[in-house]
């Protein structure tokens, strides 16, 4: 029987020839990720197995990037409790402020994800990796401590949808457009419990932080995990990153997929998710009038360097609007630096933004951009549920970077082409 | 086992943020997360909420973060199960490594109203609506998550397998 290209990953790591969807297995996992949130429950969890180390010491990362830099006293404690336990564990990747960044962008920057990988981690966004045709997904706490005592985990083999990409973006159209689209086509449940696999002759045109935005917001559509095929963009990624040689799956050619999609990249508009949740997209032509009052520009979804240099090529040389709170967050220290060097830190702040130290912060409504009562944001980020960005009346809009920083220019949802950058 | 309690009706995609907001993750407390349970879809349910009662949701329960404390806030007010057309698969796994009862059945969540009186067989998954006299069944887990369930997580349960 064939496969998919997750079904292989997971068969592979469950060491069995062949699997079938629905088929529970247990399988080895190459990374257990937790956060400052989620690793203190998972700690407590993990203390049950009364163990004195985890299954490897190198194959764990714990990021503090909720609410760090630590907003409060209760929030000092969890990580506290978290750089305890790195301590007394000897994890090997365990990173301080001042060499971290969102999950997300730091551990594909550092080296820690290969192609063919099986990570899991206590965060829902976990499914980035997809991106380099890992098999990564999102679970709970008590799974990630299971995982750290066993370096096992259960999972249920999922079918998929495929997505055949043909075309290429037009300009000021990027991965956030095309996966705030399909969440809009297929619905926030659309592909509940299964893979989104991508293929087809417009994948090669999509750069590698096109792919990590895409793969990020697959949880935003129930999935277990988005993926990519590794081609030459994804090896090279890898090879300048990773010391491991990478393991290329490629889904069988019949494969069954529930559905096969056709996305032509020509025909994505610039999309935005409005308020309250990610399935209600809208293209740019489609928004109206919309005045917002904050735009936050970072994330796991869109904090990398590319989102930060588009940004940058609208705020150049102009203001924010009157009454606009522009929040920019490189999502790495590295991204930080690289954002210095590169003048674009100079631009914002010529602008009227503010930039912040590496934060998931005001994604989750937990600091550094918290919204009033009756406030509307325009943010780069990946969920718009009620409250998500601090009051219950508050709106969050979802969107590109393009189309966030247009936003802080004019003062409204606003399409990048009305800017006028040549 | 059974459940027996009064229904707490909610619609399609009750996400993780308002079933335990954020600002509140500072603490893994489960008695603190508690008190905050549904807070921003529910301001009066923590206040209402009675041990043994039900949540009876439409589709995509739980979507969103991946956040234990959603689950673990559930248990914590002494809800007995959750029953709902489908579950976010975070929360799915969450809740029975966490020994949180849930239910997936449509047609059982179609015939249940805010206010009813619901009582859950889950050894045979027979969900009877007390107050409409109307009864369905639920499909049964597959054999490895009843292992789990019964050894009330995931945890216990693989303790057991270690020992073995």
């Amino acid at each position: 029987m064939s496969m998919t290209m997750t079904q292989k990953i997971l068969a592979e790591h469950a060491g069995l020839p062949q699997v079938h969807p629905g088929q529970l297995v247990m399988a080895d996992v190459d990374l257990v990720l937790g956060n400052d949130i989620t690793s203190p429950v998972a700690i407590k969890e993990f203390a049950k197995f009364n163990l004195d180390k985890v299954f490897d010491k190198s194959k764990v990362a714990l990021v503090p990037d909720h609410f760090t830099p630590n907003k409060d006293i209760k929030a000092a404690q969890q990580c506290k409790c978290m750089r305890q336990f790195a301590h007394d564990f000897d994890i090997e990747h365990y990173f301080e402020v001042g060499q971290m960044g969102i999950e997300h962008a730091l551990l594909p920057e550092q080296g820690l994800v290969n192609a063919g990988d099986l990570i899991i981690g206590a965060d829902s966004h976990t499914c980035t990796y997809g991106a380099l045709g890992a098999f990564s997904t999102g679970v709970g706490s008590t799974d990630m401590a299971a995982a750290m005592a066993t370096g096992k985990l259960w999972f249920k083999i999922p079918q998929a949808i495929r997505f055949n990409l043909t075309g290429t973006f037009t300009r000021w159209v990027s991965g956030k457009d095309l996966v705030l689209h399909i969440i809009g086509m297929i619905g926030v449940d659309g592909a509940l419990y299964k893979s989104i696999e991508f293929c087809g002759t417009g994948v090669a045109s999509t750069t590698m932080d096109d792919r990590f935005t895409v793969c990020n917001m697959a949880i935003e559509a129930g999935a277990k995990n988005g993926i990519f095929p590794v081609d030459a963009v994804a090896l090279e990624y890898v090879a300048s990153h990773c010391k491991r040689l990478p393991k290329v799956y490629e889904a069988d050619s019949d494969a069954e997929y529930e559905r096969t999609v056709d996305i032509d990249l020509g025909a994505i508009r610039p999309t935005v998710a409005f308020p309250h949740l990610p399935e209600n997209a809208k293209t740019i032509d489609e928004v109206g009038n919309v005045p917002i009052d904050q735009v936050v520009i970072g994330s796991c979804t869109n904090g990398r360097i590319s989102d930060l240099r588009v940004a940058a090529q609208l705020l150049k040389g102009r203001k924010v609007a009157k009454g606009v709170r522009t929040i920019i967050f490189p999502a790495t220290q590295q991204i930080y630096l690289q954002a210095m060097e590169e003048g674009l830190l100079r631009i914002f702040v010529e602008a009227g933004a503010v930039v912040s130290t590496p934060t998931c912060g005001p994604c989750l409504g937990g600091h550094m951009g918290i919204l009033a009562e009756g406030e509307r944001a325009v943010a780069t980020t990946n969920r718009n549920f009620v409250g998500r960005m601090g009051h219950v009346q508050s709106e969050v809009y979802l969107a590109s970077p393009a189309v966030a920083a247009a936003s802080a220019l004019t003062g409204r949802i606003a399409n990048p082409e009305e800017i006028g950058v040549n | 086992m059974k459940a027996h309690g009064t229904v707490f009706r909610y619609k399609d995609n009750v996400d993780t943020d308002v079933i335990i907001p954020a600002r509140y993750l500072n603490t893994s407390d489960a008695a603190e997360l508690a008190s905050h349970c549904m807070e921003d879809i529910d301001p009066t349910f923590i206040k209402r909420v009675k041990a043994g009662d039900i949540i009876v949701a439409d589709k995509n329960f739980g979507c969103g973060s991946s956040r234990e404390h959603a689950p673990l806030a559930i248990k914590t007010a002494k809800i007995s199960c959750v029953i709902a057309s489908s579950f976010a698969r975070i929360f799915y796994r969450n809740s029975i490594n966490i020994g949180l009862p849930i239910l997936e059945c449509p047609e059982a969540v179609k015939g249940i109203r805010d206010g009813d009186t619901v009582e859950v067989d889950f050894t045979s998954g027979l969900i009877s609506n007390l107050t409409t006299n109307e009864s369905w069944k639920a499909e049964a887990f597959p054999p490895f998550i009843q292992k789990m369930i019964e050894a009330e997580g995931l945890v216990q349960y693989l303790k057991k397998e270690m020992a073995k």
